[in-house]
C-alpha cells in the first residue's frame, strides 16, 4: 500500500513540473529547438567531445605511469610521482588551463626540441603558435586529470592480492609483466568506476576552457545568446546536450564494468536488452 | 651428484624477529623432502628463501649448483638484477596455500601465460602442454573454467599444472592443502603423489603426516627457526628423537 502512495507522490510532482515546464513561455522551446543543431552549437559539442577524449586518455596514460612509479622500490621514481601529484592536485584546474592558456607563452616565447643545457637544437617553434588555446586546454585538463588518475590507479593496484603478485613473480615473471598481465587487470575492477565518474566529470569540467576563450559547447552557447540575449533557452540547448552524453557515457561504464567482471563473478549481469527479454517473457508468462 | 636445493646456515629475520637460525639441509635431485613442525616455525619462510620471494639475512642457498638471488664475486655477494632474479625463478615451480590463481583468466589462459611471456613460447605449443598437464591432474573438462567455477581442489590442481607448465626443476608447496575442505585434500595428495613417482625433485611444507610418509624420502622437523630432527619419515615418525618432536607428534597423530 505505501509502496503505492509513495509512487502516486511522485507521479504527480512529475506531472507538477512537466506541465510548468511545458506552459511556461519564459522557457522558449521553439528557441531551443531552433539551436539544438544549429552548426556553431555542433561545433562546440565536437570541440567538447574531443577535449574529453584526449584529456582523459592524457590523464588515463598518465595515470597508470604515475601510479606504477609511486608504487616503484626506487624512491627517486616514487617521489617524482609524488611531486607530481602533489603539484597538480594542489592548485585548481580553471588555474592550470589559465596557465597554459596565458602563462607558459609569457614564461617561454619560445618552445625549442635539443638537448639541454645550452646544447644544440633540434627544432623551435614559438609558443604561442605550438600551444593553442586548444592545445592549452588539453595539457590543461589532461595534466590535471592525470594527477587524480593516479591515485584511482594506485588504489585499484594495491586492492588486489597480494599473493597475485607471488604467483606471478614465482612462474618467472618480471614486476612490469606482472602489472601489465596480472595486476592492472584485475585492477580494473576497482579503477574503471571512479574512471567513468572522472569521464563524466570531465565532460563537464571542461566548460572552463571558456576562460580561455576556447569555443566548447558552453562557450559556443555563451557567444550566441551574448548577441541575441535568449539566455536560458541557449543554456537549456547546452544542458541538454551534457545530458545526452553523460548519459551515453553510463552506458557505456555499465558494459565495461560487465566485461572486467569475468572470473570476478560467477554470473555476469545482465544487459539491459538481456533484462527487458526476461521481463517480456516474465509478462508473456513462459 | 650434485644437490638440488643446498641450504647453509640460512638465516633469516623480519625486523627483530629471528624466523630462520641457520637451517642447512640438503635435496637431491628426485627426492621429496617434507617439513613439519608448529606453525610460526618457519617452514614457509624457508620455503619463500628458495625462490627469492623472501631474501636471506646471512648463510647461502643453492638451487641446481647455483647461489639464489646472489651472484658470487671473490667472497662479496651481489644481489641480481631483477630480471635474472626472474630468469632463477622460472626454474623453480610454486604451489600456494591459497592456490593464488589469475581469477581473470581461464584454467587454460593460467597454465599458458608464463610460458609464453616468460619462455617466449609459441602459443599452439603452449596450449597443447597446457591441455595435456590439465589432463594429468584430471580437469580436462574444466580447460574453460574461470577459477571462481571451480572448487578448491580443483584449482590447486589448476595451479600444480601451471607450475608444473614451465618445466621446472624443483617444485615447492607451500601447505597445498591447509585451505581445503577435507573432502577435496585426496584429490590435490593424488596429483603430489604421482609427480613425486615421476620423479620430481619436491620440497612440501604440510601437515598431512599420511603424505609425509608415503610419498617423503625425507622429512624435515622444524620448530622456532631450527631444523630441530631430520631423516626417512618412517623412522622420524616411528621414532622420534627429540623431545620437541615428540610433543609435536604426539598431538597430531
Amino acid at each position: 500500500m505505501g509502496r503505492w502512495i509513495a509512487a502516486a507522490i511522485v507521479l504527480f510532482l512529475a506531472a507538477v513540473v512537466i506541465y510548468s515546464m511545458a506552459t511556461n513561455s519564459r522557457f522558449e522551446w521553439g528557441v531551443v529547438g531552433h539551436y539544438l543543431f544549429n552548426p556553431r552549437v555542433l561545433r562546440g559539442v565536437r570541440t567538447t567531445l574531443e577535449l574529453t577524449v584526449l584529456s582523459m586518455a592524457i590523464g588515463i596514460v598518465l595515470g597508470v605511469i604515475l601510479a606504477v612509479m609511486r608504487l616503484s622500490p626506487n624512491p627517486l621514481v616514487q617521489g617524482a610521482s609524488w611531486v607530481y601529484i602533489w603539484f597538480f592536485r594542489g592548485t585548481p584546474v580553471l588555474l592550470q588551463i589559465l596557465f597554459w592558456g596565458i602563462g607558459i607563452s609569457a614564461l617561454y616565447p619560445k618552445i625549442s626540441i635539443g638537448i639541454p643545457f645550452g646544447g644544440p637544437v633540434i627544432a623551435s617553434g614559438n609558443a604561442n603558435h605550438l600551444i593553442t588555446i586548444f592545445v592549452a586546454g588539453v595539457l590543461g585538463l589532461g595534466l590535471n586529470e592525470g594527477a587524480y588518475m593516479a591515485e584511482i590507479v594506485r588504489a585499484g593496484i594495491i586492492s588486489v592480492d597480494e599473493g597475485q603478485h607471488e604467483a606471478a613473480s614465482s612462474l618467472g615473471m618480471t614486476r612490469l609483466q606482472t602489472m601489465r598481465r596480472i595486476v592492472l587487470p584485475q585492477a580494473m575492477r576497482v579503477i574503471i568506476p571512479p574512471t567513468g565518474n572522472e569521464t563524466i566529470s570531465m565532460l563537464k569540467t571542461s566548460s572552463l576552457v571558456s576562460t580561455i576563450a576556447l569555443a566548447d559547447l558552453l562557450y559556443s552557447v555563451q557567444l550566441i545568446y551574448s548577441v541575441n540575449f535568449k539566455t536560458i533557452p541557449l543554456l537549456i540547448v547546452a544542458a541538454l546536450w551534457y545530458l545526452f552524453f553523460t548519459t551515453l557515457l553510463s552506458i557505456g561504464q555499465y558494459y565495461i564494468e560487465r566485461y572486467y567482471a569475468r572470473g570476478a563473478a560467477r554470473e555476469l549481469p545482465p544487459t539491459a536488452i538481456q533484462k527487458m527479454r526476461t521481463l517480456m517473457s516474465r509478462r508473456a508468462g513462459f | 651428484m650434485e644437490a638440488m636445493l643446498k641450504a647453509e646456515g640460512v638465516h633469516k629475520r623480519f625486523g627483530r624477529l629471528e624466523v630462520l637460525k641457520g637451517i642447512s639441509l640438503q635435496v637431491n635431485p628426485g627426492e621429496v623432502m617434507c617439513m613439519l613442525g608448529p606453525s610460526g616455525s618457519g617452514k614457509s619462510t624457508f620455503l619463500r628463501c628458495i625462490n627469492h620471494l623472501e631474501k636471506i639475512d646471512a648463510g647461502r642457498l643453492y638451487v641446481d649448483g647455483s647461489l639464489v638471488g646472489y651472484r658470487q664475486q671473490g667472497d662479496k655477494l651481489h644481489e641480481l638484477r631483477e630480471s635474472e632474479v626472474a630468469r632463477e625463478r622460472a626454474q623453480i615451480g610454486m604451489v600456494f596455500q591459497r592456490f593464488n590463481l589469475f581469477p581473470h583468466m581461464n584454467a587454460l589462459q593460467n597454465v599458458i601465460e608464463a610460458p609464453i611471456r616468460v619462455k617466449g613460447m609459441r602459443r599452439e605449443a603452449a596450449v597443447q602442454k597446457a591441455r595435456q598437464l590439465l589432463e594429468r591432474v584430471g580437469l580436462s573438462d574444466k580447460i574453460d573454467a574461470y577459477p571462481a567455477q571451480l572448487s578448491g581442489g580443483q584449482q590447486q590442481r589448476v595451479a600444480i599444472a601451471r607450475a608444473l607448465a614451465m618445466d621446472p626443476k624443483l617444485m615447492l608447496f607451500d601447505e597445498p592443502t591447509s585451505a581445503l575442505d577435507p573432502e577435496l585434500v585426496g584429490e590435490v595428495l593424488e596429483a603430489m603423489r604421482q609427480l613425486a613417482k615421476e620423479g620430481m625433485t619436491m620440497v612440501v611444507v604440510t601437515h598431512e603426516i599420511g603424505f609425509a610418509r608415503e610419498a617423503g624420502d625425507t622429512l624435515v622437523f622444524m620448530d622456532e627457526g631450527v631444523v630441530v630432527e631430520s631423516g626417512h619419515p618412517r623412522e622420524v615418525l616411528a621414532n622420534p628423537k627429540h623431545q620437541r618432536t615428540q610433543a609435536f607428534l604426539s598431538k597430531v597423530l
